[in-house]
């Protein structure tokens, strides 16, 4: 008789993260229904700096367990410190917001414990059934998050949409799994790798119609294109916290089992994804920027702008050198500091009944909320990769890795993308600063929270810009031994 | 103690960040004690590493502080770091201490002045920019002090942007020290590429001194070169000084901080700083030499025919530093060093003496129309007159012995040469003649002063004098430590910087130094040459000086009419010198109307129709693809998923058919 | 690899054809005489009366769903009850943990009020 081996530090924060998910659960039930939930959300950032906390020591340890399903090396840890922020920040954007819109649950909270749990178990999953179970996971609770606006109906919509197509997806990837079971026999990822060499079933049509399910499944995470095309109805309808969260969170996740699928369980085939990835790359880089032009809708529109970066990285993706796959881990983390601040900016523009979401609602903020015109200018600067700010740096990396593979029309397609990108993120801020305002937006509230969550989002777009070195230093100790 | 170096720059960066960001919200009094306190703690701390240095045996005064890594892209790395040697504490300490002062003299200065919060904000940046310029411990580092220093000349330069004058100083200083710094990242990129060329990539002072030798001649040459053109830009020499007297449309503080005591001495320090590679490249060390030389008598004698008081201070300013670079230029680094520290002392005083005479006369620039102040405000007319005394050479004072020094220096230093030697001392006698010129105009004969202002003539608060007492005894006592060996002193400073410039005793622990002494080893010591020469040549510069003096005297004290004489008698000549050569003007027709010409034509012709062509067309078709296309997103759902159906498919047919093809 | 499939392609091809045969051949060979009681939705039992697409109470739905989730996951119980004896605490520990995860649930649903009819 022998126990399968259990290393429950290994799994110290995923354990963390339900502990404090169910604790908000029943917090919330036991509590009287009127009153206000804010304390929820304190309560679960306790949860997320307590799992941050027990992330931090596992870092360096590069240990596995549970027969092989389970890993704490370094790529996972740098992703959870990833999605850990993010969570985090979400939480801060949230609390007000969710006051705001009277998004009275406590479901709320709890679900976005859940969901990074899904995600940190991606980033951990060695097996496909861990990163399956993650996914699953993290995606059930998305499709719920983005409907908690029940009274609007465009966010039950997008909750459906994205329901709908999202079981859709997840039945490709599920096929995937099976045949490439059914191919190797195995669903540990380095398994499926030694048996695929050992048995050299390059020409397996299982293993190729595997490959494209596989790909469908996680590029409808990664919004990539062809399978992007919920993402701007899903994102404009979702309450704009939780369309932040997606934005990074669940594309990060996607990238992390992604990467990890691929490059780990599959790497015999990488002449084939690699050319795929690259077209792949291209469209979803073109369509993600030129699409995002005609978008009147500031939501729509980074929408597309989070199809596009989807693109940028996986240029990276196909580049699959050292500074590509740190690169991806660097641009994750900068994304994610970009994109939710520039979420956060949408949200305190808005007030009760009044979102103000239209792009030209932008006009002539400028000068009568200096501040948060001037962030949302470093946000979109950021993300149009102008220097000093973090964008900038993690856009370096991921064109040089593709130039370091001699993958030269990749970058060149890569940076003539980021140049038609400037023009619909300088738009927005032409439009705050050099334009009239069209009508008059007053009262806005700028609750503590969501300010801390904007100034946590400054720092760490400049900080990635100005010190990249530090951050990069860490991806690249993290991706030792993945690949 | 060496730990703590980055608390030096840090203090007048939290200074900034409090007056620029919350100086309206703290008020005025706070910034008033926040500008200069964040200047006196980083003076004190430089004070404090100064002695730690001290204690050390000379060839161990080497520190290296880093703070964190900067850039790191592929074999290329730096990193922010600071690095303590007697230069770089030397230099800290003249910033500091002379900055301290200046904020000081501020505070009552820019007092009823409605940009007095902005002012310190700048005050304070620049401070931290210069820090950053004199203790990086890597090119790049110091190249972003280099901009940075430059920025802040450019913001405080055009301090009263509504005057056209003013702004327009400001970009003429910025533009022009664009085409010097442009030299200086040729020279960086240059020296970075070619020690790559031997696999050692890196900006690293004390790295790229070691490895030096590993590049040939001709490179050396071309880098220094390059680099050097940085300085003329940043250290106004010919032909890049003209944006210096136009930077006096800055408030007369800046002229003293930025324009005459520390920023524009930033190129004599980069080029000490690069020592070992200016002593590799004999032409180079020519060329500064003469520039540095040929700038001294240039612009002093425009001097002669300025009215206006700080044009004066300018031009002597140019010139002085021309003299720093002949001293470098012969391979003097401590002597130009000295020098540079002196005339931080005593001009920066000159300047703020310069500012306190304006205070008095409500502003009053032209001397023609001053005269007679000496008992009207007696402590500005001391100072002022003894930092005259210091900077024309008379003996006793601090600009006696480093000017001494470079003369004696670049007569008898191998790099050297009597011609050299013979225009600089011409130079100091012109130098004192327009100095005293400016006193006796100013101070001495009849008062000239407009009735107006005559009646409200008053000395300068307290709180302005004192930073120009302290300067005054300074500029008498600066220069006792580098009093020459042949006046039977000991050159401290001398043997205080030989470890880093190469000297008596060169260090010979570190790895950068052993190679300064290499370098060193085929010269630069004055042996050869009696001490008894060395006293006739110094007599014959001091005699040179009281010449000047005695010329001032007679022409603007014994025979006030004299000077209108010789105008008239020799009116082209007059008119030539008036204008500063007409080299403004000539500029202006050389580069400025034809670079103008050529911009509007490529503007016209080439940008409006090519390239906006190009780019408005492009993206108008950009546009209407993004509009055609958006017209796929339907909305419904069953089209999304029959989207991702038929990429599933494509990806289908492409591998099967790479698997039959293949 | 590929005969094996080749195979199931001739039996896929078979069965189509036999399908598409059987009905084709009635098609043709069958004689056809509808009348209004043949024509009728329902042959035998009552016409629908109003819309079929009626309303339901949710509460149906979620006790219905409930139910599933609850009934479904005791199957883990079945494979664990197996190995029991050889594992002894490491099964008896995991299983604790899994119900009381389960119980978690069950108490938030109950205090939320999902159990309740009216």
């Amino acid at each position: 008789m022998k126990l399968p081996e259990i290393d429950l530090y290994l799994i110290a924060p995923e354990i963390i993260l339900t502990a404090f998910g169910f604790l908000v659960l029943l917090a919330d039930v036991f509590s009287p229904r009127t009153e206000k939930k804010g304390y929820l959300g304190i309560l679960s950032l306790i949860g997320i700096v307590v799992a941050f906390f027990y992330t931090l020591p596992l870092i360096g340890s590069g240990k596995s367990g549970f027969e092989g399903m389970f890993t704490a090396d370094g790529f996972a840890l740098f992703l959870k410190v990833t999605f850990l922020i993010i969570a985090f920040i979400t939480i801060l954007i949230s609390m007000g917001y969710a006051e705001r819109e009277g998004i009275a649950f406590g479901e709320y909270y709890a679900l976005i414990l859940f969901s990074t749990l899904g995600m940190s178990l991606m980033a951990s999953g060695t097996h496909l059934i861990t990163i399956f179970l993650g996914l699953e996971t993290m995606s059930i609770a998305i499709y719920v998050l983005a409907g908690m606006l029940r009274e609007d109906r465009r966010s039950v919509e997008s909750a459906f949409k994205y329901f709908l197509l999202g079981a859709f997806a997840t039945g490709f990837l599920l096929y995937g799994i099976a045949l490439l079971y059914g191919a190797t026999g195995s669903l540990q990822l380095k398994e499926i790798a030694t048996y695929i060499a050992s048995k050299n079933l390059l020409r397996n049509p299982m293993l190729m119609i595997s490959l494209v399910f596989l790909t469908i499944g996680f590029g409808f995470k990664i919004a990539s294109v062809p399978f992007h095309m919920w993402t701007p109805d899903v994102y404009e309808g979702a309450p704009t916290s939780i369309t932040a969260f997606m934005a990074t969170g669940v594309k990060a996740a996607g990238f992390a089992a992604l990467i990890r699928v691929f490059f780990t369980a599959l790497p015999q085939f990488r002449p084939d994804w690699t050319s795929i990835m690259w077209l792949i790359s291209v469209a979803t880089m073109t369509v993600g920027n030129i699409v995002a032009i005609s978008q009147s809708n500031i939501k729509r529109m980074l929408a597309y702008s989070s199809i596009a970066h989807a693109g940028y990285i996986l240029v990276a993706f196909v580049a699959g050198n050292d500074i590509g796959i740190s690169g991806i881990l660097f641009y994750l983390m900068a994304y994610a500091f970009m994109n939710l601040g520039a979420f956060t900016c949408v949200i305190l523009l808005g007030k009760k009944g009044e979102e103000n979401t239209l792009i030209t609602d932008y006009s002539g903020i400028g000068f009568k909320y200096p501040l948060l015109a001037a962030s949302m200018t470093v946000f979109l600067l950021s993300m149009a990769g102008i220097p000093p700010l973090g964008g900038f740096m993690a856009k370096v990396y991921v064109f040089s890795a593709a130039v370091k593979e001699k993958f030269y029309w990749l970058a060149i397609l890569g940076v003539l993308n980021s140049a038609v990108s400037v023009y619909y993120y300088l738009r927005v801020t032409v439009l705050m600063y050099f334009r009239e305002p069209q009508r008059e937006i007053t009262g806005l509230q700028f609750s503590p929270a969501s300010v801390l969550a904007l100034i946590i989002a400054l720092i760490g777009t400049f900080y990635m810009g100005l010190f990249p070195a530090n951050v990069l230093s860490f991806a690249q100790k993290s991706i030792v031994g993945l690949m | 103690m060496f730990d703590i170096v980055w608390l030096v720059p840090l203090f007048p960066a939290i200074g900034f960040i409090l007056n620029g960001l919350f100086g309206r919200a703290l008020g005025k009094k706070a910034v008033s004690w926040i500008g200069p306190s964040a200047i006196g703690l980083a003076f004190l701390t430089s004070i404090l590493i100064f002695f730690e240095l001290l204690k050390k045996p000379p060839s161990e005064r080497f520190f290296e502080r880093i703070i964190f890594d900067w850039v790191v892209s592929g074999s290329f790395h730096t990193v922010i770091g600071y690095q303590i040697d007697p230069l770089s504490i030397l230099m800290a300490l003249v910033v500091t201490g002379v900055s301290f002062f200046i904020h000081i003299y501020s505070v009552g200065y820019m007092h009823e002045d409605p940009g007095y919060i902005r002012y310190f904000a700048y005050l304070n940046l620049f401070v931290f920019m210069m820090l950053n310029l004199v203790l990086a411990n890597n090119f790049l580092l110091m190249f972003v002090g280099w901009e940075g220093v430059g920025l802040c000349s450019y913001l405080l330069i055009g301090f009263w942007f509504e005057k056209d004058s003013a702004s327009n100083a400001g970009k003429k200083a910025f533009v022009v020290n664009r085409v010097g710094d442009f030299g200086f990242l040729l020279g960086m990129f240059l020296l970075f590429t070619s020690l790559g060329k031997h696999g050692i990539w890196t900006l690293d002072f004390t790295e790229v001194f070691a490895n030096a030798n590993k590049l040939d001649t001709v490179t050396v040459t071309a880098i220094t070169i390059l680099l050097f053109i940085g300085a003329c830009g940043k250290s106004a020499q010919i032909p890049l000084y003209v944006w210096l007297p136009d930077a006096m449309e800055g408030p007369t503080p800046v002229s003293s901080l930025i324009h005459a005591a520390t920023m524009v001495t930033a190129g004599v320090y980069m080029v000490a700083r690069c020592n070992v590679l200016y002593s590799m490249a004999p032409l180079s060390m020519a060329i500064v030499a003469v520039i540095g030389v040929a700038t001294a008598i240039f612009t002093a004698s425009i001097g002669f025919c300025q009215n206006d008081i700080k044009k004066v201070l300018a031009y002597s300013t140019i010139s002085q530093l021309g003299y720093m670079f002949l001293g470098v230029g012969v391979g003097a680094y401590s002597a130009g060093i000295f020098h540079l520290m002196t005339h931080a002392f005593f001009k920066g005083l000159l300047f703020l003496g310069a500012g306190s005479v304006m205070h008095a006369l409500s502003g009053e620039l032209d001397m023609r129309k001053m005269g007679a102040l000496r008992k009207k405000i007696p402590i500005t007319f001391w100072t002022f007159f003894i930092a005259t005394l210091a900077i024309a050479g008379i003996p006793g004072l601090s600009g006696f012995f480093s000017k001494d020094e470079i003369l004696w220096q670049a007569f008898s230093s191998p790099h050297g040469h009597f011609v050299l030697w013979l225009v600089a001392a011409v130079a100091a006698g012109m130098t004192a003649f327009y100095m005293f010129r400016a006193v006796f105009l100013t101070f001495f004969g009849e008062s000239r002063v407009d009735p107006h202002v005559a009646h409200h003539i008053h000395e300068s608060p307290r709180i302005m004098t004192i930073p120009l007492i302290i300067l005054a005894i300074l500029s008498v006592i600066g220069g006792y430590v580098g009093v020459p060996h042949v006046l039977g002193g000991a050159n401290h400073i001398h043997e205080f910087l030989a470890p880093v410039v190469g000297g008596s005793e060169p260090g010979k622990s570190h790895a950068a130094l052993s190679f300064v002494a290499q370098a060193w080893a085929s010269g630069g010591e004055n042996g050869g040459h009696s001490a008894a020469l060395e006293l006739l040549m110094m007599v014959i510069s001091v005699v040179i000086a009281l010449i000047g003096i005695g010329f001032a005297y007679l022409f603007y004290i014994k025979n006030p009419t004299l000077p209108k004489l010789l105008a008239e008698r020799w009116k082209g000549l007059y008119r030539l010198v008036y204008n500063k050569y007409y080299v403004d003007e000539i500029y202006q027709v050389l580069f400025v109307n034809s670079l103008k010409k050529l911009g509007v034509g490529l503007w016209r012709g080439f940008d409006d129709f090519v390239i906006d062509g190009t780019v408005n067309g492009i993206a108008i078709l950009i546009g209407w693809i993004s509009s055609v296309m958006r017209r796929v997103q339907t909305g419904l759902v069953q089209n999304y998923a029959f989207s991702m159906i038929v990429g599933g498919l494509i990806l289908l047919v492409y591998y099967l058919l790479r698997t039959i093809f293949y | 690899m590929l005969v094996e499939y080749f195979t199931i392609g001739i039996f896929i091809a078979i069965a189509i054809a036999f399908a598409c045969f059987a009905v084709l051949a009635s098609h043709f060979l069958g004689q056809r005489k509808p009348s209004a009681i043949k024509q009728a939705p329902y042959e035998c039992g009552m016409t629908t009366v109003g819309s079929s697409f009626r309303r339901v109470p949710i509460k149906y739905y979620i006790i219905a769903m409930l139910f599933l989730i609850f009934d479904i996951e005791v199957v883990f119980l079945y494979p664990w009850a197996v190995v029991f004896k050889e594992y002894r605490v490491f099964a008896f520990v995991s299983m604790a943990v899994f119900l009381g995860i389960l119980i978690l649930a069950y108490i938030y649903i109950w205090k939320k009020g999902a159990l309740e009819w009216e």
